[in-house]
């Protein structure tokens, strides 16, 4: 085969979930000793993207062409005999095994007494560790080499075959900077010696340290192919998070001078490795819009304004009374309401019936002698289901067999009823399908319309932008710039979600 | 604006192997019956039905506490020492009179459960280590307080309570049947049932929901602990004596019981009305074989059976599972 000849072709993959298009018409291509990196923020389709190729999902549409002929893996074993590995952030190896164990785990060379065969065993375990330039022993065990180190016996398992691709997801999620550097060392070597590498990350100083070209997902969709010498952070930033403004997002908004009177200060908010000195306030009937990239410690400081974690230190106000850092309960009943990124893991009962999701937050206070007061809490379903247009066939419905932009206003509706001085939503529109994104818009602009005050997390600048008053960068723990609606710009968000100084930036 | 892009998959229709797959401990029950009464004439006669009723009632109240515990994903394997120690204790403090030691042995039993929950919650230890350790140390107690041997009461009085019946029934099968019917309309319509169901189905989503979910999981360890202990008063009163092996295998069959009905190990599923359903299936089991002169170790043998299929069925046709 000859070098620059693309080895795997996915094109027009097609992959739609009930209630939602999580792949639309994504080409993807890999060239023989390129590394291609696959960039996106969280729900914009990169796993996905894998798991059609490894054929734990099956595309709705489109095809996979690898080497030349068209291919369907039957899963994640299959694609490996056929010389495609997938290394995931999650390394599935036995720590009290050695590394030649683990490396042949399932296909343990034996003798002729049907024993293991030791001898044979390492030696092939070196010449492999060798190839990969390993400075470890396949006598060691796994559990005592560090992060980097085993990542490395996780590619050498997937050499003991013929391997034409390797895909690495999110690989530095849990390695050291110094890792990091034995990390790409050995990417580049698997370049040098032909293989196609897939990189999938989001973190971009690492995408261009590492990557020949990049492909850009953005909501399922492809945004780009770029080369990487021939662009740089801002644009594929942008490309990553930007989009023109829908109409919907046309919202009249508060000016400089119209603001409440003050709801929540936090004051000086820090936890060790996740966001540092953290200052800001919101105000009554204020949106306020929080933008950063995974990683920039969004999720984990609106977490810790909650109370589900804990601050090394810092204080957190409202309406002027310091509150309680790290119990979740007490901001419940001063008027907190928090919307988790992930809906069904931190967010929904999901065996439970909607009616129970729903009343879940105001239960505690709905009850006579330890009873529920049952009427009421029909009259507040109804209420809710009625007002977020919640499409259920009844109360009574598993929550678990709505759609995902349902499920997300019975959440909406479970903070709503306890009549929330402060809504912290936490990217509250991923993974939903565009015609219910529309209406969480609306009712965030009609809560702070009501005169609530609204924290909006999100990594899609259309967004933010779209429901903002005011907007807070924010880049590897710390806030880096502050705009009202009418200053904000893209180019000057995008600086300051990527830490990039004034000046240096330019977007198309 | 009505969403017209919104791909929607709401069923609402009747499943039925949803609803097969949630009451199979009805058929099973229908078999036991069916089985039982084709094979011993005397299955049926009400004075039998009456002593399955009365022989499962210790089972059955502490399966109380148990569906509780397992509803907010844990469970208890120290029920059957507790049970127990309160047996003993209420033998040994007879001479203070019936009321005292009936409420000291409550007290003993619910301080326990209380132990294993703060344990569980605030330590943050298994609930499967927790109370394999109280169910070794409270056995320890018992063998201590007695100094291995069996405790006999003189008080005639404390006898007659679980003699007692109320029109045909026994006093301990009332005691049962109100505290589960008590129990179940707590679980349906309390704040304490939904922060039940709550933490077992999602404790992230709990805590996210401000469910105070440490106070939810003490309340019901010592629901399991004030429940082993009422059982074991009732033993003691019916035997009259207490013996420190008594209950040596309960808390096993406490939890066949609860599975059986259909209660999930992992929590958030499960319901009383159907614990009834295996607490029964169990005391027919024992009762049935007992009629046909067929050995007990032979029952232990079929309740495992049985819960290994249940339990197969039940994953097999998991409402979670997608």
């Amino acid at each position: 085969m000859k070098e620059n000849e693309c080895i795997l072709e996915m094109r027009n993959i097609t992959k739609t979930f009930p209630g939602v298009k999580a792949l639309d018409k994504v080409n993807f291509e890999v060239k023989k000793g390129e590394v291609h990196a696959l960039v996106g923020e969280n729900g914009a389709g990169k796993s996905t993207l894998m798991k059609v190729l490894s054929g734990i999902h099956s595309p709705s549409e489109g095809e996979i062409i690898y080497q030349g002929k068209k291919v369907e893996f039957a899963g994640p074993l299959d694609a490996k005999a056929k010389g495609v590995v997938l290394i995931h952030q999650e390394l599935s190896l036995v720590d009290e095994m050695t590394v030649a164990e683990n490396i042949f785990l399932g296909d343990l060379p034996r003798n002729k007494f049907g024993f293991i065969d030791w001898k044979g065993l390492n030696k092939r375990s070196k010449e492999l560790l060798e190839r990969l330039e390993c400075e470890f022993e396949p006598t060691e065990l796994v559990g005592r080499l560090s992060i980097a180190r085993q990542q490395m016996v996780e590619i050498a398992r997937g050499l003991t075959q013929d391997v034409n691709i390797v895909v690495f997801d999110e690989p530095t999620a849990s390695l050291t900077q110094e890792e990091e550097k034995v990390l790409f060392e050995n990417i580049n070597r698997l370049r040098e010696q032909g293989t196609a590498i897939v990189y999938i990350s989001h973190r971009l100083n690492e995408i261009f340290q590492i990557s020949d070209r990049i492909t850009v997902l953005r909501d399922g969709e492809m945004t780009g192919l770029l080369n990487t010498a021939e662009t740089n952070e801002c644009e594929l930033t942008s490309l990553m998070i930007g989009r023109d403004l829908e109409d919907h997002l046309d919202f009249e908004k508060r000016g400089r001078d119209e603001i409440g009177k003050e709801v929540l200060k936090v004051e000086g908010l820090s936890k060790d490795g996740l966001f540092n000195d953290i200052s800001f306030s919101i105000h009554e009937g204020e949106v306020l819009g929080l933008s950063g990239l995974v990683g920039a410690g969004r999720s984990e400081l609106a977490e810790t304004i909650f109370g589900v974690r804990k601050a090394d230190s810092g204080k957190i106000f409202l309406e002027g009374d310091e509150i309680k850092v790290g119990d979740a309960n007490k901001s419940v009943d001063l008027g907190i309401g928090f919307v988790p990124e992930n809906r069904k893991e931190q967010g929904l009962i999901l065996g439970r019936s909607v009616l129970d999701n729903l009343s879940l937050a105001k239960i505690r206070n709905l009850n006579r002698y330890g009873f529920i007061k049952g009427r009421e809490e029909k009259l507040i379903y109804q209420d809710y289901q009625d007002k977020l247009d919640i499409k259920t066939p009844s109360s009574k419905q598993q929550v678990k067999n709505l759609s995902g932009g349902n499920q997300q206003k019975v959440i909406m509706a479970k903070w709503l009823c306890i009549n929330p001085k402060l809504l912290i939503l936490d990217e509250p529109t991923v993974g939903i399908d565009v015609g219910t994104k529309a209406e969480i818009h609306k009712l965030i602009r009609k809560l702070a319309a009501a005169g609530i005050a609204v924290l909006v997390i999100s990594s899609e600048m259309p967004e933010v932008m779209g429901v903002s008053d005011r907007i807070l960068t924010m880049y590897h723990g710390e806030i880096t710039g502050e705009f009202y609606a009418e200053e904000a710009t893209e180019e000057k968000l995008i600086k300051g979600i990527t830490g990039i100084e004034a000046g240096a930036c330019k977007v198309g | 604006m009505k969403s017209k892009t919104g791909i929607m998959k709401v069923k609402d229709n009747f499943d039925i192997w949803d609803f097969v797959q949630k009451n199979s401990i009805w058929l099973i029950f229908v078999i036991c019956i069916v089985f039982f009464s084709i094979m011993t004439p005397n299955f049926l006669r009400v004075r039998n039905i009456t002593n399955i009723f009365l022989q499962s009632s210790f089972i059955g109240i502490m399966s109380i506490g148990m569906t509780y515990l397992m509803i907010d994903g844990n469970f208890d394997l120290s029920m059957g020492s507790i049970m127990a120690l309160s047996a003993v204790l209420v033998i040994g403090f007879m001479d203070y009179g019936i009321p005292v030691a009936v409420l000291l042995s409550l007290l003993a039993g619910s301080a326990i459960g209380a132990l294993n929950g703060l344990f569980v919650t605030k330590a943050g230890i298994n609930a499967f280590i927790v109370t394999l350790g109280s169910m070794l140390g409270v056995r320890g107690l018992v063998y201590i307080y007695t100094g291995e041997r069996a405790l006999v009461s003189s008080e005639l009085a404390f006898s007659e309570i679980s003699a007692a019946s109320v029109g045909p029934i026994p006093l301990p099968v009332l005691i049962f049947l109100i505290m589960l019917i008590l129990g179940e309309l707590v679980l349906r319509y309390t704040s304490h049932g939904r922060g039940c169901y709550a933490i077992g189905g999602n404790y992230e989503a709990a805590v996210n929901a401000g469910i105070k979910v440490d106070k939810h999981i003490i309340i019901n360890f010592i629901l399991a602990g004030f429940t082993a202990a009422l059982a074991g008063i009732l033993m003691a009163s019916r035997m009259n004596a207490a013996t420190p092996t008594l209950g040596m295998e309960d808390h096993m069959i406490v939890i066949t019981a609860v599975v059986l009905g259909g209660t999930k190990l992992d929590g958030g599923f499960g319901n009383l009305i159907r614990t009834l359903g295996g607490v029964l299936v169990i005391g027919m089991i024992r009762n049935g074989m007992n009629l046909l002169n067929v050995h007990s170790y032979v029952n232990m043998l079929i309740m495992g059976l049985i819960l290994i299929s249940v339990v197969y069925m039940d994953q097999k046709f998991d409402p979670l599972e997608e």
